[in-house]
């Protein structure tokens, strides 16, 4: 049982636990993710790593509401317990000193980006990073973004902050800019992370995305998590969650993506229909 | 001389047809008379050699005299001497091929049932005695910790004697609960999680640590442990790692691996969906590649999800079928369509990614293969397609590569299992035993538990100097 210690909730539907697991915050690393079940009846779920503390034994976790997991996740208190909390799991994000390295991150992919950009600059890489969401709403963690980055540039797909743009936009000007961009790391929903792989293709820059296939061990004995990289099919779980993201299989991420849509939405409206009781 | 009964008793099942809609166990158990009349065929021959045939040496002609007298604790006594978790073996040992196989009453007519009067004395104790009334002899602390890493039969096994033997035991497990494959591959009408957790609960309560949520090699390497404490660290991390056709269109929806679908099934209760938040589609038309215990295991599952039409595929013929005799019957009868000489081609999907339909070849057998059954070679120009709209993929496990790629020093064959010397469980590493599926590659409960047992049995030696 892992204690949930202290919950904030950062913009809609978006929010940020820190849980008592001092074992796996010993071992964390930026890029890995733990498996979460909330009781005996839930479901297993992958989430990113956005902070720890070694010394305090924390691990510090966001999510967005999706499904009954998260929407029953969201009504937790700060006391309560999660059951099962399952970790460092996936392999680190490849950090070294590359150079010039720009990280775009979309909506909750704000969260694992953060400390991704700090171990870049620990690395000696000068970090470019964007963030974007659909308005300023939903904007989270960009005082952490900035102290983490050397350059932050805010979007919006409305304009209500920041600069009125898709996050495409100001990184395919980055990349035009002349200026030797040695990598690119984008993290954030499938189709943003397609778009960013499709924006920095013809510049020839090595694109890192993380993958979000369902998941159900996170161990590597199931599955669940194929994906096709390079006509290659890898477990996200085990050989990921990073990949090159000009070899994704965008299209097929997408498809098993949606393989229990139906189930989800009977789930849902069974839960919503409990009006959020616990079972 | 009282008249030998050449006939055995038979086990009560569900019926077919109610068994093919339910979950529940499909052998009933025996009721006290019953397994008092099957005992009694027993002859108590001086040869014994149904104790020789059983992996780990059970005491049988002694388990099975003391049920004849109904002294239960005696039963008990004699049987768990050498079987700790006797409520599974007598579910999923296959007895045919081991201590009834040659038993002296076989050469004449049916052996006598031994694996069905194990259940019966093992449920008993469940039902009669809790875990912590157990008499149990345990030899005195020695001081030393041993890390068992994994928690399915071998590690088990190997954690409940060395506990016995005086040991400080940890045991590390991946997975939210333990039983290993006994949890999430063997299905809840063969094996109830139950009983599972009850012999779970028993090796708890030997003074056994079961850390749940804790994967080695991630949370920890084996080379941390040893650094950390642990004098010796056993290995019985199984064989998880689930093997793919690589045909075309396997990644489509609704294509699984066995390991995927029993465990959705098995461990995360999808049948209860949405009582259970854990989904599993549910086909119409399943077919399952394979011919083993999983494959066997995986169509059942299928059926009783609501499966209107399930396929076995297999490329041999009935005659090269690994699964056990008693599993192939029991899914025959269940209505399950068993397709020889058949192997996939490709998978075939609709716009939105999810299965429609298999294209196979039909087989024909040629000259025997390196395991010596004959090879299965492609009719060219037979293909011909089956609509399925679920296929399970049940072709077999090698190891999770996790803890050979994070433990230096440890050696591997080239199917990704540990080296292990096979009367002790030593690896080439210093201080590291493994046994069970990590070692053998896929194999049964009971030769993993006998791995258990004689790793556990060197490393006391060891640790005694």
């Amino acid at each position: 049982m892992y204690k949930i210690l202290h919950i904030e909730q950062l913009v809609p539907s978006i929010h940020l636990f820190k849980v008592e697991a001092p074992e796996v915050a010993k071992k964390a690393q930026a890029g890995q993710f733990v498996v979460v079940r909330l009781d005996e009846n839930g479901e297993r779920i992958p989430l990113t790593f956005a902070d720890w503390d070694a010394q305090e034994g924390t691990v510090t976790i966001i999510f967005m509401e999706v499904g009954t997991t998260t929407h029953r996740l969201a009504r937790m208190k700060a006391g309560d317990f999660i059951t099962d909390f399952v970790g460092p799991l996936g392999v680190p994000t490849h950090v070294e000193k590359f150079g010039t390295v720009l990280c775009v991150a979309g909506g909750v992919g704000v969260a694992p980006i953060v400390p991704i950009a700090r171990a870049l600059k620990q690395n000696g890489n000068k970090v470019i990073t964007i963030m974007g969401a659909r308005s300023k709403n939903l904007l989270f963690w960009e005082d952490r973004l900035k102290s983490a980055s050397d350059q932050l540039i805010v979007t919006t797909d409305d304009g209500s902050y920041g600069r009125k743009a898709l996050v495409t936009e100001p990184l395919k000007e980055l990349l035009e800019s002349g200026e030797k961009i040695d990598r690119v790391i984008a993290i954030g929903p499938s189709i943003m992370m397609k778009f960013c792989a499709a924006t920095s293709k013809p510049f020839g820059v090595k694109t890192i995305v993380s993958l979000n296939p369902i998941m159900v061990d996170g161990t590597g004995m199931c599955g669940c998590c194929r994906v096709a990289v390079g006509g290659v099919t890898k477990f996200a779980c085990v050989e990921g969650p990073d990949f090159d993201g000009h070899q994704v299989d965008w299209n097929l991420l997408a498809a098993r993506q949606r393989t229990y849509t139906a189930e989800e939405k009977q789930s849902l409206e069974q839960w919503r229909c409990h009006c959020g009781e616990e079972k | 001389m009282a008249k030998l009964n050449l006939n055995r008793m038979e086990m009560p099942r569900q019926n077919p047809i109610e068994r093919g809609k339910n979950f529940n166990e499909v052998a009933l158990g025996y009721t006290r008379e019953m397994a008092k009349e099957e005992a009694s065929r027993c002859i108590q021959c001086a040869k014994r050699p149904c104790t020789e045939g059983c992996p780990v040496m059970v005491d049988i002609p002694e388990f099975i005299k003391a049920v004849t007298e109904d002294n239960m604790p005696e039963a008990v006594r004699a049987l768990k001497g050498k079987n700790a978790l006797p409520g599974i073996c007598g579910r999923v040992c296959p007895q045919e091929v081991q201590c009834e196989a040659v038993c002296t009453l076989g050469k004449k007519g049916a052996p006598v049932a031994i694996g069905r009067l194990e259940r019966y004395v093992a449920d008993w104790e469940r039902e009669n005695i809790a875990p912590d009334k157990r008499k149990v002899e345990m030899a005195p602390a020695t001081g030393k910790k041993v890390a068992v890493v994994g928690s399915g039969p071998a590690s088990l096994t190997a954690a409940a004697d060395l506990t016995k033997m005086g040991h400080e035991v940890v045991m590390f497990e991946a997975l939210h609960v333990a039983g290993g494959v006994l949890m999430y591959g063997i299905p809840e009408f063969r094996l109830p999680k139950a009983v599972v957790q009850g012999e779970v609960e028993f090796v708890k309560s030997l003074g056994v640590d079961i850390r749940l949520n804790s994967v080695v090699g991630k949370l920890n390497t084996v080379d941390e442990l040893l650094q950390n404490g642990y004098s010796a660290v056993f290995l019985g991390t199984g064989a998880g790692l689930p093997i793919f056709l690589n045909c075309p269109g396997e990644n489509l929806n609704g294509i699984y691996s066995a390991n995927e679908f029993l465990t959705r099934v098995n461990l995360m209760k999808a049948y209860r969906f949405p009582e259970y938040d854990t989904p599993v589609r549910i086909g119409k038309r399943v077919a399952v590649i394979g011919g083993g215990n999983v494959a066997m295991d995986s169509a059942r599952c299928a059926l009783r999800l609501g499966a209107e039409k399930v396929y076995v595929i297999y490329r041999r013929s009935a005659v090269e079928l690994p699964a056990r005799h008693e599993e192939v019957e029991n899914a025959q009868e269940e209505g399950i369509d068993f397709r020889f000489l058949t192997n996939p081609k490709q998978f075939i999907g609709d716009d939105s990614n999810n299965l429609a339909a298999m294209e196979c070849y039909q087989m024909e057998l040629g000259e025997p293969d390196a395991s010596g059954r004959r090879r299965p070679v492609v009719k060219e120009g037979s293909e011909f397609k089956i609509d399925v709209d679920v296929a399970i993929i049940a072709l077999g496990t090698t190891p999770n590569p996790l803890i050979a790629s994070t433990t230096d020093g440890l050696e591997t064959t080239k199917h990704g299992t540990v080296v292990a010397d096979e009367s002790t469980g030593k690896t080439v590493k210093a201080g590291v035993w493994a046994g069970g599926d990590l070692v053998t590659g896929a194999a049964t409960v009971i030769s993993a538990m006998g791995a258990g047992k004689r790793a556990a049995a060197d490393i006391d030696k060891f640790l005694r100097g």
